[in-house]
C-alpha cells in the first residue's frame, strides 16, 4: 500500500500572554490507503492541532506552524496557495468536527450547508448536488431526505446533526476524513451508531480516516494504528492490537491501567497517573512526562527521548524498558 | 446479605416541570416529565449506581432526592423522615447529613471566595463551628482529599479540573455526611484524572462508612465503583440490580443495549463483539411514548407495551425490572 499522506516534524506554537507555548513539537505520521489511524490523547496533548496545522486550519497570530511537511498527492499542503489548500479541504481531505451542535450555521437550512461544497468544489448544479446529498443522507440513516433538506440545524437532534455533518464530509468522495473526536458529545447508544455506520462507510468507499479521540475504548475497534500524543510529541506507536496488548511508554501503560473495564468488573484499584500534563513554554530537555512517571530514571531528567524501535512497526519514546523497569 | 440497613428509601419519586405557553397568564399546556416515577432502596454503606444517558432524568433524581428540587409528589424517606414533607429549620437540619457533588468542577465553585473559605462555609452556615475551628477543619479536610493545607488561601482559578473536583470533595464532606450524592463527578475530567478522583472517593468511602448515589452515564466507571445499578430511561428505572448480575445477566432489552454500545479499550475483544444498535433517538420528555417508554426504540415491542406501563418488578433475588417481556 502507498502511503496517501506523509507527515514529518510538523511543529506548531501558540503565543500567549504567558509566552510561547509549544504545543506540536515534531510529530511525524504516514497514512496508508484505506487505513485507519488513531490519534489518542487527553486535552491539550495536541492532538487537534496537529491535523489542524495539517489543514492550515490554525488561526495565525496567535498560531504558527512553525516547521515541517505534510505530502499529500505529491504536494506539501504547508507550502500550497490559498486557493489550493481550500480544494484539498474542499473535496479531498474531509473533516468532522467533535461537536455537532456548534459546527453548523443556524441559520441557513441542512441543505445548502450539505451542498456548498458540491457546488464549489466539484462544479455540480444545485440541482445534481441537492440529488447527491438527499443520498448521502439516506446512507447514514437519515429518512425523509429530501424533505429533511430544507430544515434548519436545530430540528436535527445532535445524532442526526453528526449524520449529517459525515454526509456533508464524504459527499465529495474524499480520500482522506478525519474525525476529531465526533462522539465525544454525544450517548453512548448513539455513539454506537455513529461508529457503526463510519466503520461500514469506511469498508464500502474505501477511505482513509485519522480518528482523533481521548477514549481508548472507541479506538480499540475502530483504528490499525494507533498514535499515543503527550504535550505536543508522539510518544507511542503501533498497530492496535500491539498497544492494547504490550504498550511501552508509562503513559499508554497508565492511561489503559485507569480505564475500568466493563466486561472484566474486576474491582481492583485503578492506577492513576499522578499529577497532571504540562504546558510547554520552552523546548524540553527532560522527558515531559517523566515528573508523572514512576519509572523515571536519571537520564529521563537530561535527555528527551526520540521514538525508539521495539520491534517492527512499534515505537516508542522512552528510555525505560516498563516491562523490567530497566534502560533499554 | 443479611438484611441489609436501609438508609433511603425513594417512593414513587415524581418531579415535572411545567411548561407555560407564552401568553400574559401564563396558562400550563405541559409538563416536562424528568423524573416519571421512580422507587428504590439504598443500603446503608453502598454505592447506588444510577446510569442512563443525557435527559433521562438521572440528575434530576439526584437533586430531588437531596430536596434541592422540590418533588412534584412521592417520598423520600431518609434516617426514618420523610424529606418531602419537611421545611424550614428541620429540612435544613437533616441536610447536613447529606451531601452532593457536582458534576463541573469548573461551574460549581464561586470563584470570588478561597477554597478555604469555600470548604469551611457549611460549617458556619450551620453554626457547627466558629471561624477558627472552621479554619482546622478546611485544613484538615484539605489533607484529607491530598492537597496542601497551603492552598486554603488560593482561589479556584488557581487549580486544575482535577484539583477542583477535590475541592468540591472536601466540601461534601465538611459536615460529615452519611449519604454523598455524585453527580457525574469525573465526566468533565481526563481519563488519567479520573481515576485520580474515583480512587480517593473509594478510600473516603472506606474510611466513613459513607453511603454514595453515583450518577454516571459511563458504564465501565459505573460497574467499577458501584454495588449496585440502577438503569434510567425516559424518567423511569427500566432495571436494578447488583452490579455484576447487571452486565452478566441484563433483562431489559434497553439495558442490554447500553452495555452492549459501551467500547472495550481492547482491540481482541472488539473485534468479536456483536453491538446491539438501537435505532432512532429518546424521544422527549414532554410527551412520552404511552406505556412503556422504551417501546418506540425496543426490538421486542408488543402490542401490550403501547397499552400499559409495566410494573417495576423483583423477577430474580434482588433483580428489578420493567418490562412485559421479561418472565
Amino acid at each position: 500500500m502507498t502511503d496517501l499522506l506523509d507527515v514529518q516534524g510538523l511543529q506548531t506554537q501558540f503565543r500567549t500572554r504567558e509566552g510561547i507555548v509549544h504545543a506540536v513539537n515534531g510529530v511525524s505520521f504516514k497514512l496508508k490507503e484505506g487505513e485507519t489511524l488513531g490519534i489518542v490523547g487527553e486535552s491539550g496533548c495536541g492532538k487537534s492541532v496537529t491535523v489542524m496545522s495539517m489543514l492550515r486550519l490554525i488561526p495565525s497570530p496567535p498560531g504558527k506552524v512553525t516547521g515541517g511537511t505534510a505530502m499529500f498527492q505529491g504536494k506539501d499542503l504547508l507550502q500550497m496557495t490559498s486557493d489550493e489548500i481550500r480544494h484539498v479541504r474542499g473535496a479531498q481531505i474531509s473533516m468532522i468536527f467533535q461537536d455537532p451542535m456548534t459546527s453548523f450555521n443556524p441559520v441557513l437550512t441542512i441543505g445548502m450547508q450539505l451542498t456548498e461544497p458540491l457546488i464549489t468544489h466539484l462544479g455540480m448544479t444545485r440541482s445534481q448536488a441537492y440529488e447527491r446529498i438527499s443520498e448521502m443522507l439516506k446512507l447514514v440513516g437519515i429518512p425523509n431526505a429530501m424533505e429533511r433538506l430544507n430544515d434548519y440545524p436545530h430540528q436535527f437532534s445532535g445524532g442526526m446533526r453528526q449524520r449529517a455533518m459525515i454526509a456533508m464530509a464524504l459527499g465529495t468522495n474524499p480520500q482522506i476524513l478525519i474525525a476529531d473526536e465526533p462522539t465525544t458529545a454525544l450517548d453512548v447508544t448513539i455513539q454506537a451508531q455513529i461508529t457503526d455506520l463510519v466503520k461500514r462507510l469506511r469498508n464500502d468507499l474505501g477511505m482513509a480516516m485519522i480518528w482523533i479521540t481521548h477514549d481508548l475504548g472507541i479506538i480499540a475497534g475502530l483504528a490499525q494504528r494507533v498514535n499515543v500524543m503527550y504535550a505536543g510529541y508522539i510518544i507511542e506507536e503501533a498497530p492496535v492490537k500491539r498497544l492494547y496488548a504490550n504498550p511501552q511508554h508509562p503513559y499508554t501503560l497508565g492511561l489503559l491501567g485507569s480505564l475500568p473495564r466493563l466486561d472484566l468488573g474486576s474491582r481492583k484499584r485503578l492506577t492513576s497517573i499522578e499529577g497532571i500534563p504540562p504546558i510547554l513554554y520552552s523546548v524540553p530537555t527532560s522527558c515531559p512526562f517523566s515528573p508523572r512517571c514512576r519509572f523515571a530514571i536519571e537520564r529521563c531528567l537530561h535527555e528527551n527521548p526520540p521514538l525508539i524501535e521495539i520491534e517492527p512497526d512499534h515505537r516508542s519514546a522512552c528510555w525505560v524498558n516498563p516491562g523490567s523497569g530497566k534502560e533499554r | 446479605m443479611a438484611n441489609p440497613e436501609v438508609i433511603l428509601k425513594v417512593n414513587d419519586l415524581v418531579k415535572h416541570f411545567p411548561v407555560f405557553n407564552q401568553s400574559l397568564f401564563r396558562k400550563q399546556i405541559g409538563a416536562v416529565r424528568a423524573v416519571d416515577g421512580i422507587s428504590f432502596d439504598v443500603r446503608k454503606g453502598e454505592t447506588l449506581g444510577l446510569v442512563g444517558e443525557s435527559g433521562c432524568g438521572k440528575s434530576t433524581a439526584g437533586r430531588a432526592i437531596l430536596q434541592l428540587l422540590r418533588p412534584t409528589s412521592g417520598e423520600v424517606v431518609f434516617d426514618g423522615v420523610d424529606l418531602v414533607r419537611l421545611k424550614g429549620e428541620p429540612l435544613r437540619k437533616m441536610r447536613r447529613k447529606m451531601q452532593m457533588i457536582f458534576q463541573d468542577p469548573y461551574a460549581s465553585l464561586n470563584p470570588r471566595m478561597t477554597i478555604g473559605e469555600i470548604i469551611g462555609e457549611p460549617l458556619l452556615v450551620h453554626n457547627l463551628a466558629s471561624k477558627t475551628e472552621a479554619e482546622e477543619q478546611v485544613q484538615a479536610l484539605l489533607k484529607l482529599v491530598g492537597l496542601n493545607p497551603s492552598f486554603a488561601n488560593r482561589y479556584p482559578h488557581e487549580f486544575s479540573g482535577g484539583q477542583r473536583q477535590r475541592v468540591g470533595v472536601a466540601r461534601a464532606l465538611s459536615l460529615n455526611p452519611s449519604l454523598i450524592v455524585c453527580d457525574e463527578p469525573i465526566s468533565a475530567l481526563d481519563v488519567s484524572i479520573q481515576a485520580q478522583v474515583v480512587n480517593l472517593l473509594e478510600d473516603l468511602q472506606h474510611q466513613f462508612n459513607l453511603t454514595y448515589i453515583f450518577i454516571a452515564h459511563d458504564l465501565s466507571m459505573v460497574r467499577h465503583i458501584s454495588t449496585r445499578v440502577a438503569v434510567m430511561y425516559l424518567g423511569q428505572i427500566v432495571e436494578l440490580t447488583d452490579r455484576d448480575e447487571l452486565y452478566h445477566n441484563p433483562l431489559h432489552p434497553y439495558a442490554q443495549a447500553l452495555l452492549s454500545a459501551v467500547p472495550i479499550p481492547d482491540p481482541e475483544v472488539e473485534a468479536k463483539r456483536q453491538r446491539q444498535i438501537l435505532e432512532g433517538d429518546v424521544p422527549s420528555p414532554r410527551n412520552p411514548p404511552s406505556g412503556c417508554h422504551f417501546r418506540t426504540r425496543c426490538p421486542l415491542a408488543d402490542t401490550i407495551c403501547a397499552e400499559l406501563k409495566p410494573a417495576f418488578r423483583e423477577v430474580l433475588p434482588d433483580h428489578f425490572v420493567a418490562c412485559h417481556m421479561v418472565k
